[in-house]
């Protein structure tokens, strides 16, 4: 029966947001009874009455579609760069032998620290928040379009040369298809990196969609309002992985072996 | 040269077939340079398959099968001696030899129609004409129903089906396959090799097995060719005389059980010699260290 309701995947979901429910509960108490000092973090009703405003007063569907563009222009760059720069590593062992160790590093760079550069070339406008955005997904996309590449089972493609295939058909008809799924998987995680940036970089430079909202609610001391719009961040955030697990699924070529 | 069989046992037969050879195999010599010298995986191995004919190659883990279904099937071009289709030496892959391999090689991303159309579509046949053309081998190899099923959505055997109707709508000559069934539990690999023999029948396909299972050499087989343990060398040819058309039923009756003794006589002296050879390579190893 305990077996059965951990199974069920609504009795999941309602424990989550359960959990999730009584976890704001316990900081209403907290600050309310001025544990957590309410001047910090404002009462978690107050941040939800705050949403309604925000939302009105402050354009957030306008910044959310600044910040959509903003991740959608990188998300171009990553696919048309990302992928055939991991296409490149595969096909010259030099190149990968040589770069394969400082695209992992760059992976874990806190690309954002470099926005004073990015300031520099580009100004301060989007292109400056979409490169930023571009730069921190970029070696995740690269690694993981190298990695499905390299894992394309042998066998597969000794049946392409049984079949007597060109190289070219062999990578658009085995390769490709087979490191599709990783490839994917490579640019959810690219655009996730992308995000944040993005949305750090907004702040940091009061430029843009969410992140500038955050920037100028804070500015003001609106408490409730900033962590209202930072709500919507989480949240547009949760749609986002959301959606882009169920296009994963779609495309999945057939459920997973 | 073949050893002598017993009295009783089913004839020895010469490596060359008696009709016209499609497959001709000669002299095959390959040796690996490792860093511990060089390995000769095949020795001198010569023998002919005829058109229609359904060989078997038997021999103990490493004895060089594999090595020689990758130079037959055109995957290894750095050997010596010759393999000839039809008269017309060849080196590297052609297109009278359709390969079937030991591991699992459909196509995850593909459905079974689309998997098995892929020889027809890198042939540049128009879609609806080569699912249709798919739609007869899949019928033959027994996959009515699951056209739009992807592999995962297969038991293992299905998914070897699959690969094998992939490689026979390619239309070869010659069927090349290598332990495709090794994966198998017995039960599905006997049911298998039914089909195999019908699809084998049907089609009169020329087909060369690469098998360490002397049930499944038996069964499928009209001629095996017994390969010594390394380096891999050919030991000699057995005839089965059992009659055709043959199904699984055909493991219980005395003549299979006598063809595979004989044949098992053969192989457990090398498949011993293996063994042995395996021990002492991981003795060495051990007192190396």
């Amino acid at each position: 029966m305990t077996r059965r309701l951990a199974d069920s995947r609504w009795v999941a979901i309602a424990f989550g947001a359960a959990c999730v429910i009584a976890a704001i509960a316990i900081v209403e108490v907290l600050v309310r009874t001025a544990v957590i000092n309410p001047y910090i973090v404002p009462p978690p009703s107050d941040i939800l009455k705050a949403i309604p405003r925000v939302i009105a007063e402050e354009n957030v569907l306008h910044r959310f579609s600044q910040t959509a563009q903003e991740m959608l222009w990188a998300a171009v760059l990553l696919a048309v760069v990302g992928i055939p720069l991991g296409v490149l590593l595969y096909s010259s062992r030099l190149l990968r032998r040589a770069f394969e160790s400082w695209v992992g590093a760059f992976a874990a760079a806190p690309v954002v620290l470099a926005y004073p550069l990015f300031l520099v070339t580009f100004g301060r406008s989007a292109m400056t928040i979409i490169a930023i955005g571009f730069a921190a997904g970029l070696a995740p996309v690269i690694l993981t379009t190298l990695d499905g590449l390299v894992g394309t089972r042998r066998v597969l493609l000794d049946v392409g040369t049984s079949f007597r295939l060109s190289s070219r058909q062999k990578f658009f008809k085995i390769l490709l298809p087979s490191a599709l799924p990783s490839v994917f998987v490579g640019m959810r995680l690219g655009l996730i990196f992308a995000m944040i940036n993005i949305v750090g970089v907004e702040f940091l430079i009061n430029f843009g969609g969410l992140g500038q909202l955050i920037n100028e609610l804070a500015e003001r001391y609106d408490l409730p309002g900033t962590y209202a719009a930072i709500a919507f961040v989480v949240l547009a955030s949760v749609l986002f992985f959301d959606v882009t697990a169920r296009i994963e699924r779609h495309f999945g070529f057939g459920p997973a072996q | 040269m073949p050893d002598t069989l017993q009295p009783d046992a089913a004839p020895m037969v010469p490596a060359t077939t008696r009709t016209a050879p499609l497959l001709d195999v000669r002299n095959i010599v390959k040796r690996y340079t490792t860093s511990e010298g060089g390995i000769t995986a095949v020795d001198d191995v010569s023998f002919t398959v005829g058109a229609g004919e359904f060989v078997s190659i038997i021999g103990p883990s490493g004895c060089g099968k594999s090595t020689l279904f990758n130079i037959v099937g055109g995957l290894i071009g750095d050997y010596q001696g010759s393999v000839a289709v039809d008269g017309e030496k060849i080196r590297g892959t052609h297109a009278s030899i359709g390969m079937v391999f030991q591991e699992e090689s459909a196509f995850p991303w593909r459905t079974v129609e689309e998997n098995v159309a892929f020889a027809l579509e890198i042939a540049g046949m128009p879609r609806a004409q080569r699912l249709a053309e798919a739609g007869h081998f899949i019928e033959l190899v027994g996959l009515h129903g699951f056209e739009r099923r992807y592999p995962s959505e297969l038991s293992g055997g299905m998914r070897q089906r699959v690969a094998i109707a992939r490689t026979l709508a390619s239309k070869p000559r010659i069927l090349l396959m290598d332990e495709p069934f090794a994966a198998l539990d017995e039960q599905t690999r006997l049911l298998l090799g039914d089909k195999v023999l019908q699809i084998q029948q049907a089609l009169k396909q020329t087909t060369l097995l690469i098998t360490h299972n002397l049930t499944e050499a038996v069964q499928l087989s009209d001629r095996v060719l017994v390969m010594t343990y390394r380096p891999g060398r050919l030991k000699r040819f057995v005839e089965i005389g059992l009659p055709h058309p043959r199904d699984s039923d055909v493991v219980t009756s005395e003549r299979f059980g006598r063809y595979v003794a004989e044949i098992w006589n053969d192989l457990r002296e090398e498949a011993t010699r293996g063994i042995e050879a395996d021990e002492a390579t991981k003795r060495e190893a051990r007192d190396g260290r």
